[in-house]
C-alpha cells in the first residue's frame, strides 16, 4: 500500500510523524523522503548509505557556430528560460528550464543539442538491518523538484515490502501533486491553529481534485476537542489520530530524537493505524 | 532616483513552522511607509494576521494548457511521444490531455500535423490587493495542484513594486515561500535582502544552510533571525557559526513563546495582541536593528 504523508502548512510535524509511522512499522514498510527541497528524514534516521544515483534532465545547449540569433527558440520557450542577449547570442537560465524540448524542436539550424544535466540526486539508506529510506535531493538553483520526486518514487528498492510511506513537501503546488499522486491513501498532518486549519483546507481541496482517500492527524493538541477536530467533524473527514502537545517532544526533536523516543506509547497506535488503513483499501 | 527604487526584503525560512509569517506580520508594524506582499502563494497566511479589508480579487492566468479536439485528431500519437510530462492519456486509441499534468510547454500544439491541439490560457489562481492598517497588502492564492507558482510569485512582486513606486514607499516587505524550489527562486532573484527565520534544531539548521546556499547562488545578501532560540543551546551556537560561514548577518534572536499562537487565534500580529510583552520589546529591538542596517547600507 502507498501512503503519502502531507500537510498544507510547513512545520506541523509532518516529517516527525512520517518517521514515527515508519519506525513503528519498520519490518513491513519503507520510507521515501520526497520533500526534495528540504529533505530532513535522514537527520533523524541514522544508517548506512548503500546506493546513490544522479537525477538528470535534458537541457538545451547552444552551438554558437550554428546559431544565427533568429530567436525562434526564445519564442518557443513558454517558461522564459531563453533570452536573446545581443552579441552574446542566446543565453539559458537553467533554473527556469522545464526540460520540455520545445526549443530544440523549434530551432531551424539544428543548433540546439539537449544534454543530460544533473538537477538532483537520490540516495538509499539502510536503517537498522534491512528497512530502507530513499531520499531525494534537489540541487541548489534548480526548480525541477517534481522531476526529482518522480525519480524517487520510481526508484527500485533493494527489497520490496508491503507498504511504502512517502513524506511529501508542504504546500499544494506541483511538488505536492507529484508526491501524493497515485497514492492509495493520504494522511494530512495538521495543528489546531488558524494557520494550520487554513492550509489544511487548501491541501484537502488539492487531494479531492486528485480523487484520493484521506484522513487527518492532529498534532500538538492541548485538548481533544479543538479547532481541527471541529473542522473535520463539520466536513465529515476522519480524524485518524491526535498527538498531544508537549515540551518533551519539542526538546527531543531539537536533539535529533524521534516522536517515539518522546512518546513511546504511540508505537502501538501507529501499528493499529496502518492495519486499519490497509483494511480500508 | 533612489526613492523610486523600492527595496524588497524577503522573509524566508527553508523549513516551515519557524514563525516566518508571524514575524513578518510583527515587522509590518515597524517598517515606515512600505508595501506588504505575501509570496507564499500556495499557503498564504499573512492576511490572517493583518485584519484585511477592501479586498479586490482578480483571476490569475499564468500559463496555458493544451486540449485535443477529438474530431480533428487522427490518433497518430506524435504528441504523446513528444510530451515529456506524461500529460497525454491514450484510452482505446483516443488521445486526450490530462490537465493536471500538462505544464503548458506547447510542444504538442506546434507539432500536431492535424492542428488538432488548441491552446488555452490556464486559470492558475487569483491575486488580491487588500488594505491593512500597516499599508496595502498584495497576496495570492494558487489553485491547489496548479502549475506556475513561480510565475504567480513574480507577478505578486511586480504588483507590489508598482504600488511602491506609486506611493514612493522605500520598502516592500515580503513573506516568502518555504523550500528552495520554483517559488522560492522566483521570490529571491533580484531581491534586495533576505531575512531568514530559523530555529535551533537539526532540521532548522539543515534547511537554513540550503537557503543560504541558494542566496549565495543568486547573490542576495542575508540577515538571520533565530526564533525559539532557547530550546537548544548547542544548535543555537551551530546556527551562529553557519551564519558567519556564509557571511550572513545575525540580527537577533527570540525565545520560544506560545504568545505567537495566541495572537494567531486572535487574528492579529503578536505586537497588536500583546504590545507590552517581553517578546514584543525584543521584536521591536530586532526591527530597529534591521532598519538601521538597511539604512546604513543605503548610504554607501
Ligand atoms: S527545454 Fe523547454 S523550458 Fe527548457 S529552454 Fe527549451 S523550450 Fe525552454
Ligand atoms: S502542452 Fe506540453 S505538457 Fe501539455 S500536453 Fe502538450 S506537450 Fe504535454
Amino acid at each position: 500500500m502507498n501512503i503519502a504523508i502531507a500537510s498544507g502548512k510547513g512545520g506541523t510535524g509532518k516529517t516527525t510523524f512520517a518517521i514515527a509511522f515508519f519506525l513503528a512499522n519498520q519490518e513491513r514498510s519503507r520510507l521515501l523522503d520526497c520533500d526534495v527541497e528540504e529533505p530532513n528524514v535522514h537527520l533523524f534516521l541514522k544508517g548506512k548509505v548503500v546506493k546513490e544515483e544522479k537525477v538528470t534532465l535534458l537541457m538545451p545547449e547552444i552551438d554558437n557556430s550554428l546559431c544565427t540569433n533568429c530567436g525562434k527558440c526564445v519564442t518557443a520557450c513558454q517558461f522564459n528560460a531563453l533570452a536573446l542577449a545581443g552579441k552574446a547570442g542566446v543565453i539559458i537560465f537553467t533554473e527556469l528550464c522545464h526540460s520540455c524540448g520545445g526549443c530544440a524542436l523549434a530551432c531551424p539550424e539544428g543548433a540546439i543539442k539537449e544534454i543530460d544535466t544533473e538537477v538532483g540526486s537520490i540516495s538509499t539508506t539502510l536503517v537498522g538491518d534491512s528497512s530502507e529510506l530513499t531520499t531525494g535531493l534537489l540541487n541548489i538553483g534548480h526548480s525541477a523538484a517534481p522531476a526529482v520526486i518522480i525519480a524517487v518514487k520510481k526508484n527500485k528498492p533493494i527489497k520490496e515490502v508491503a507498504h511504502r510511506i512517502v513524506d511529501s513537501p508542504a504546500g499544494t503546488s506541483c511538488s505536492f501533486v507529484a508526491s501524493v499522486s497515485k497514492s492509495d491513501y493520504v494522511i494530512l498532518v495538521t495543528e489546531p491553529t488558524p494557520f494550520g486549519l487554513h492550509d489544511l483546507a487548501l491541501a484537502i481541496e488539492g487531494i479531492r481534485e486528485l480523487k484520493l482517500p484521506f484522513g487527518v492527524v492532529v498534532n500538538r493538541i492541548s485538548s481533544p476537542d479543538n479547532l481541527a477536530t471541529a473542522f473535520c467533524k463539520k466536513n465529515d473527514i476522519p480524524v485518524l489520530l491526535q498527538i498531544e502537545e508537549s515540551r518533551l517532544v519539542a526538546e527531543t526533536y531539537s536533539r535529533g530524537g524521534t516522536l517515539l523516543d518522546a512518546l513511546p506509547h504511540l508505537k502501538q497506535d501507529l501499528r493499529d493505524l496502518l492495519d486499519r488503513l490497509s483494511g480500508v483499501i | 532616483m533612489a526613492h523610486n527604487d523600492p527595496k524588497e526584503i524577503v522573509v524566508i525560512s527553508g523549513k516551515g513552522g519557524t514563525g516566518k509569517t508571524s514575524i513578518t506580520a510583527a515587522l509590518a508594524s515597524f517598517f515606515p511607509n512600505k508595501i506588504l506582499a505575501d509570496c507564499d502563494v500556495d499557503a498564504a497566511d499573512l492576511h490572517l494576521l493583518l485584519n484585511i479589508s477592501a479586498t479586490e480579487k482578480h483571476d490569475y492566468y499564468g500559463g496555458h494548457v493544451a486540449e485535443i479536439d477529438p474530431d480533428k485528431c487522427n490518433s497518430c500519437g506524435l504528441c504523446e511521444s513528444l510530451c515529456r510530462f506524461d500529460a497525454i492519456d491514450v484510452k482505446e486509441g483516443k488521445y486526450a490531455v490530462q490537465e493536471m499534468s500538462c505544464e503548458g510547454c506547447k510542444v504538442c500544439v506546434d507539432a500536431c500535423p492535424e492542428k488538432a491541439i488548441a491552446w488555452h490560457p490556464a486559470l492558475n489562481g487569483a491575486w488580491m490587493k487588500s488594505e491593512t492598517k500597516h499599508g496595502p497588502l498584495f497576496h495570492a492564492r494558487l489553485i491547489p495542484g496548479s502549475e506556475n507558482s513561480g510565475k504567480l510569485v513574480t507577478f505578486v512582486r511586480e504588483k507590489a513594486r508598482e504600488k511602491a513606486i506609486e506611493n514612493k514607499a522605500p520598502y516592500i516587505l515580503i513573506d516568502g515561500p518555504p523550500g528552495i524550489g520554483c517559488p522560492v527562486i522566483a521570490a529571491v532573484t533580484g531581491a534586495h535582502r533576505l531575512l531568514m527565520v530559523t530555529e535551533p534544531t537539526p532540521s532548522g539548521l539543515h534547511d537554513l544552510e540550503r537557503v543560504l546556499q541558494l542566496a549565495a547562488y543568486f547573490k542576495v545578501p542575508s540577515y538571520i533571525l533565530l526564533n525559539k532560540a532557547d530550546i537548544n543551546k548547542d544548535y543555537k551556537e551551530k546556527t551562529e557559526k553557519c551564519a558567519a560561514q556564509y557571511g550572513a548577518k545575525f540580527i537577533g534572536s527570540l525565545p520560544y513563546s506560545t504568545l505567537f499562537t495566541e495572537a494567531q487565534l486572535k487574528g492579529v500580529s503578536i505586537l497588536d495582541a500583546f504590545p507590552d510583552s517581553e517578546i514584543a520589546k525584543e521584536l521591536k529591538a530586532i526591527a530597529e536593528n534591521l532598519i538601521t542596517h538597511l539604512q546604513e547600507e543605503k548610504q554607501c
